[in-house]
């Protein structure tokens, strides 16, 4: 049997996690879910009004897709690493940065997109509306795939480790503090009538720069998991 | 002289202890006239009054704390590359005494904060990152101990530390990138200072005193690490019983 080439080898990687996770569909609606939960609390704890609520809204969506992200990493490679699979894409004669980037990617797909579709209805919630309703929908779509590449580093560098869940969190949420308030900062720009373009440029470039750098640290801390 | 010999645990040890006085002494006496110079000869401040004096531990802590995280992850490097094992355990003696000064930063900072902008802490860009900066000191050194496998620990928490770099720049350009509170670089390499020479001089020793005294600190804890680490190995046993009978 001859070795898979990259692209087929990336598309292979994507495709089977794909295809797990439409077969374990609870673990991606649990996450859709904790989303929606949070989101809720804040407007029974806070109140009401809708002009506060309008204030925070960008702040409140923000830091529960950040949890929700968080809170999916430990699916990235924990079950892989348990019944070694991740040990025979260690062996791949393929660049493992391109495969974990596949992996995240697929990561993205089933935790971060459905994030990203629902934050219109979750904006509206809040009293979002026109324009800053776009711009989370927009700085969502850019921050959240940086959030999982981030994130990847961190579940890489806990994978086996007692407590991970909660070492995680203390790893990546530092990590996650300037895609925060970019994002963030892109809706309430809007809202305050100077665009949020500025915010959206910033995003981008974390994006660009997390797709260039994270895989590769992933791939060195996952060989450091299992040496 | 060939200083990689250096390198290993079994030659740095006695040569960290011989280094531990002259570093102790240098920086007692650094930060004694430094306090001396800014307690008792700087002027009092036109604006700030008597409350500036704080500066003189404040900016040096905030400067060792960048300083040492850089140093750490330049260890961290070094290990990872080199696979040293002194390197990993000169991040692990680094990074306590990084947090501590990173601690010291943000408490002088908040005690300097109350009477200068009237409260304890803003939520402004610097402060941020600086707390985050304590953070990242935590994961450094909680990822390590939750790990058992020694060489594992060294590696992951290595990667840790490197990661976070991306920090540093951020915390040292926020007051040019975001128009915040906290105010702008007094002090740097390319512009003359806009401080009197007095104040620059006690806030420059203070600053060499609290470098030398992370120097001892950090190789006083590194002699630690590397006794219990070579705990089996047969030179480190009359080592260990030399030290425990020093003292006793």
């Amino acid at each position: 049997m001859s070795q898979p080439g990259l692209w087929e080898a990336l598309r292979g990687i994507i495709w089977r996690d794909l295809l797990l996770a439409a077969r374990r569909r609870s673990d991606a609606a649990i996450s859709v879910l904790f989303l929606i939960i949070v989101a809720s609390l804040f407007p029974l704890g806070v109140g009401p009004e809708p002009a506060v609520l309008r204030t925070i809204a960008a702040g409140v969506l923000w830091v529960a897709a950040l949890l929700a992200c968080l809170l999916s990493l430990g699916r990235v490679f924990t079950a892989d690493y348990l019944d070694g699979v991740l040990e025979q894409m260690l062996l791949i004669a393929q660049p493992l940065p391109v495969l974990v980037a596949g992996k995240v990617f697929a990561h993205w797909v089933v935790s971060g997109l459905p994030v990203v579709l629902l934050s219109p209805l979750l904006g509206l919630q809040f009293g979002l509306e026109g324009e800053p309703l776009g711009m989370l929908v927009l700085s969502l779509l850019l921050g959240t795939p940086t959030l999982s590449m981030i994130g990847s580093i961190g579940a890489a560098l806990v994978l086996g480790v007692r407590g991970s869940g909660l070492l995680v969190a203390l790893l990546v949420l530092p990590l996650y503090v300037p895609v925060l308030i970019f994002g963030a900062g892109a809706v309430t720009s809007s809202m305050a009538g100077i665009g949020g373009e500025a915010n959206l440029s910033l995003l981008g470039a974390c994006l660009v720069l997390s797709l260039f750098f994270a895989p590769w640290a992933t791939a060195s801390a996952l060989r450091i998991a299992l040496e | 002289m060939n200083w990689s010999k250096y390198s290993a645990p079994l030659a740095f040890y006695p040569l960290a202890g011989k280094m531990i006085p002259w570093f102790s002494i240098v920086a007692a006496l650094a930060i004694a006239v430094g306090l001396y110079i800014g307690l008792l000869v700087a002027p009092t401040d036109f604006q700030q009054g008597e409350a500036y004096r704080i500066i003189f531990v404040h900016v040096p802590a905030a400067w060792m704390s960048m300083f040492l995280y850089v140093v750490m992850a330049v260890w961290a490097a070094v290990g990872l590359g080199l696979n040293a094992r002194l390197s990993f355990m000169m991040t692990q003696a680094i990074a306590p005494t990084g947090a501590m000064f990173t601690f010291l930063a943000l408490l002088t900072g908040a005690m300097w904060g109350k009477p200068t902008w009237g409260a304890w802490w803003v939520w402004d860009a610097r402060l941020t990152s600086e707390l985050i900066l304590l953070f990242q000191y935590a994961g450094v050194m909680l990822l390590r101990t939750s790990i058992d496998d020694q060489r594992r620990a060294d590696r992951a928490s290595g990667v840790c530390a490197l990661v976070g770099v991306v920090n540093i720049p951020i915390i040292y350009f926020s007051v040019q990138w975001w128009n915040t509170l906290h105010q702008g670089a007094s002090v740097s390499m390319t512009a003359a200072p806009k401080m009197a020479t007095i104040m620059l001089t006690g806030m420059l020793l203070m600053t060499f005193g609290f470098w030398m005294y992370s120097l001892a600190v950090i190789l006083s804890r590194v002699r630690c690490v590397i006794l219990e680490r070579e705990s089996l190995q047969v030179w480190s046993k009359p080592a260990a019983a030399a030290e425990v009978a020093e003292v006793r």
